[in-house]
């Protein structure tokens, strides 16, 4: 990035920012130059970070009122809800902020697959932000343990049961996770304290992600390279500032739908009931966002191998830059690609629903069928449509269709697009 | 004014109106946060604490647990009430007549918190120079009203809100 | 077009998804009776007369072997639920032996209840609870409502739903059939019977009537904030939209200057 020298107006500015650059950090947030064409899919980066921060605060609030004890966890809970100022406001914010969390990142990571945001030089902020999911989902899981009801109790018995999958040493390190013989007060403990910590670890990779990101810049929904600055792109504020601001609000129209007026709709009954180690639920589900890798897990009858292919299906996330061997970036330009694009949305919402159902019958040959497929993008799809595709033409620039009139429609009206 | 100024004053009433309006919200979404960490139902509930005193003989006293602090309830005797009120004024760090530390008809009882007011310790009772009580972690001494006579303590044993609800209960708080 | 029938096809599975929440049910029971409750929907309340009618029948009927741990005597005096008076309050509060302690002689003793306690256990522990009912466990209800799939209609369906078991279904001793419960079987024999209760407002106690009173005192048990959500709900969404409508306005403002330019 090749910034020119900001002065700041103010002698004390000048004298902090010779010390410790904040105002030339700032300068360059609000001059950096963006895609003047990048449409709603784009917003959900700043809205990730509104999650992120509420959960963070919300979740230091609540813990000055939970108690991690086995015997005590649940009705700490119910003291937050019952008595603590406004505690069911702030539990409910971020029980169901942890969704909204998922919804968002899932909408994120999907944009990044359509556009092709992942592929060359983005490949570092993709693998960072397959970091900051994995994160998401250890931290994700480990705060639905603390509740202490059943759903807490048995998920958590399920997952950690899975390491003893592990040839030799499984055993061992599944016992050295309980902290017990079982998950027991021991793994309350520890998993409280690493809730607590692995938000701040997200923190510290969302600022890689970031810093990452404004080396090459954003992607954008043709999927060009652009000049910076130029007469493609607008400074970050106040133009993506203010577009951010209005999708973050519609966002948090949902977010305050499910919190005042449906609070339990995306969790499960279940959890209202203690835990109870002598009586397992009729089914185990996880929470929704972690439903289509269940599906994975529970689709191999092996349990090595469900934990395998279930790791592997987060795992291959990370190659893609180097399956995928198109030279166009975004599907907008690739015709077959988009077709096997929504076919992968469909199979992994399909994978989601099998993941809520029992596996058995019919769910188990759909869950069976889909994590095939899901694999096979990957591994054939990408490569192959990527080297076999005839791709649409693409631009010069992002300005160029609007003021040559460009003779394909497709280009113009993903152009006009940008509000 | 010309069109481009009314549209210059347009835009900035827009956005001042977005600004205010959103610093509205914030200010909203901030109280919450900060209210939580103020006393919740459950310790406002406990607040307030009824005593039955109904056993307590002249001379004697009780302790009792009130917001996480020991009150100490003291029956008087006729000659102790004497004794508390006989004290001039000029003798007491903190002047304090011992009518004020009472209820009216009720000059028996002296209801304080147990706390000396020097560091925070629970006076002994029936202890120290003045027929009251010492306080062993630093040598406070109070007397028969509780109010300090010697020591380090700057003040007298405070007297919590409290009324007879009967004549024999007192709720405190 | 290939792309246009895949993306209907997606929508078309994503509205299924969406409305087929419920398909999966574990056996022979049936889908719980609907009742309109006064306190669903985006402006619902609770009835009071209702709340207090239903406190009624859970005191007489249910406390006996059901305890409420997490709802104290308090509660049922503030807003927002069945709002007895403070006079009121104290004396159920007092109506019940708390046991407290230990004395100064070390001694647990007890005292009469008082608001700031909380509802008072049947049984000293979960172990007697189950010896003393059959081996069966009467679950707490404090969030009875929130912990079985159906909520209020459900607890109110299982009240309701009891009657002689169909041709072919045999019950062991201490079990019942109930039409609504999760497996049809239940060891709690049908606890409501007409007048079983006499109201203090006169209102005729039918098994339906204090099936749904104690339904509806149930579900503010779970739910004691509903009120507030529901309120506090309504002034943020309209602030929202109040604010999403100002920022949408100033970003076509702002983004208008580059038309311009360009």
């Amino acid at each position: 990035m090749s910034d020119h020298e900001y002065i700041p107006k103010s002698k004390a500015g000048k004298w902090l920012n010779d010390r410790l650059p904040l105002l030339t950090l700032g300068a360059h947030l609000t001059d950096y130059p963006t895609p003047k064409n990048l449409n709603y899919w784009w917003t959900f980066g700043g809205i990730l970070t509104f999650c992120l921060l509420t959960q963070i605060i919300t979740g230091i609030v609540l813990a000055m009122h939970y108690v991690a004890h086995a015997d005590l966890a649940f009705a700490s809970v119910e003291h937050i809800m019952r008595d603590v100022n406004y505690g069911w406001l702030i539990r409910y914010i971020h029980s169901n902020g942890a969704s909204m969390f998922f919804l968002a990142v899932y909408i994120h990571i999907f944009r990044s697959l359509f556009y092709g945001s992942y592929k060359s030089p983005r490949e570092v902020i993709w693998i960072i932000g397959l970091l900051i999911y994995l994160l998401m989902m250890a931290a994700a899981f480990m705060g639905y343990v603390l509740p202490w009801g059943q759903m807490s109790f048995w998920g958590a018995t399920v997952i950690t049961n899975l390491f003893s999958a592990i040839p030799l040493i499984g055993e061992s390190i599944t016992t050295w996770l309980w902290g017990a013989y079982s998950v027991d007060n021991p793994t309350l403990n520890r998993f409280f304290s690493l809730h607590y910590l692995i938000p701040f670890l997200i923190l510290g990779l969302v600022v890689l992600h970031i810093w990452a990101l404004h080396v090459p810049g954003n992607n954008n929904p043709v999927g060009i390279d652009i000049k910076k600055p130029s007469k493609d792109t607008v400074p970050f504020h106040p133009y993506i500032t203010i577009k951010d601001a209005f999708a973050l609000l519609m966002f948090m129209i949902i977010f305050a739908g499910f919190v005042f007026f449906s609070p339990n709709v995306l969790g499960h009954s279940d959890n209202y009931i203690p835990a109870n180690p002598l009586v397992t639920p009729a089914h185990i589900v996880p929470e929704w966002y972690l439903l289509p890798f269940y599906a994975i897990l529970r689709s191999v009858p092996d349990k090595l191998g469900g934990v395998i292919l279930m790791f592997g299906a987060i795992f291959i996330l990370f190659v893609l830059p180097w399956l995928d061997t198109s030279k166009v970036r975004s599907a907008v330009f690739r015709p077959i690609y988009r077709q096997f694009y929504w076919i992968f949305v469909l199979d992994v919402l399909m994978l989601g629903y099998m993941g809520a159902m029992p596996a058995e019958g019919i769910y188990l040959v759909l869950a069976r069928v889909g994590t095939i497929y899901y694999f096979a993008h990957f591994i054939i799809v990408m490569p192959v449509v990527g080297l076999l595709e005839k791709t649409d033409p693409i631009p010069m620039s992002i300005s160029e269709p609007v003021l040559t009139g460009s003779a394909d429609p497709a280009l113009a009206r993903k152009d006009n697009e940008k509000i | 004014m010309s069109k481009e100024e009314k549209k210059v004053n347009r835009r900035d009433f827009l956005f001042t109106a977005s600004y205010t309006i959103g610093a509205v919200g914030l200010g909203a979404v901030v109280w919450p946060l900060v209210h939580q960490m103020n006393p919740d139902k459950a310790q406002q509930a406990l607040a307030t604490t009824e005593v039955d005193v109904s056993q307590v003989e002249p001379g004697n006293s009780i302790t009792v647990l009130w917001r996480g602090k020991p009150v100490f309830l003291k029956r008087r005797t006729q000659d102790e009430i004497a004794e508390a009120r006989a004290v001039s004024l000029t003798d007491l760090p903190d002047p304090q007549k011992d009518e004020e530390r009472v209820k009216e008809g009720k000059d028996e009882w002296l209801v304080m918190l147990g706390v000396c007011t020097h560091l925070g310790c629970v006076p002994l009772k029936d202890k120290g120079d003045y027929n009251g009580w010492f306080c062993p972690c630093h040598g406070s001494h109070y007397d028969v009203s509780g109010r300090i006579r010697k020591g380090p303590a700057p003040t007298n044993m405070e007297i919590p809100k409290y009324e007879f609800v009967d004549n024999n209960t007192i709720k405190i708080g | 077009m290939k792309r246009f029938n895949i993306k209907s096809l997606l929508f078309i599975a994503i509205f299924l998804l969406a409305s087929s929440a419920k398909l999966y049910s574990a056996g022979g029971e049936s889908e719980p009776l609907k009742v309109d409750w006064s306190f669903k929907g985006i402006n619902g309340k609770f009835d009071r007369a209702s709340l207090q009618r239903g406190f009624q029948v859970y005191k007489e009927v249910c406390s006996s072997c059901h305890s409420m741990q997490y709802l104290s005597y308090r509660n049922l005096g503030e807003p927002g639920g069945p709002e007895f008076s403070e006079q009121e309050v104290k004396a159920i509060a007092a109506s019940v032996e708390i046991t407290d302690g230990p004395d100064d002689q070390g001694e647990m003793f007890t005292r009469p209840g008082r608001p700031a306690d909380k509802f008072k256990n049947p049984y000293p522990n979960v172990k007697a609870s189950i010896a003393a009912n059959g081996g069966a466990y009467p679950p707490d209800m404090s969030v009875l409502v929130k912990a079985r799939p159906g909520g209020s209609n459900y607890i109110y369906s299982v009240l309701v739903g009891y009657e002689d078991p169909p041709a072919g279904v045999t019950l062991d001793d201490g079990v019942y059939y109930n039409k609504y419960m999760i497996g049809n079987k239940i060891k709690m024999s049908s606890p409501l019977s007409d007048d079983i209760v006499e109201y203090s407002d006169g209102t005729q106690a039918t098994v339906d009537q204090m099936a749904k009173d104690v339904t509806t005192f149930l579900s503010w048990s779970a739910e004691p904030e509903l009120e507030e959500r529901h309120r506090t709900g309504v002034k943020v969404i309209i602030y929202l939209i109040l604010l999403t409508t100002l920022v949408y306005l100033s970003m076509k403002k702002i983004w208008s200057r580059i038309d311009t330019e360009v």
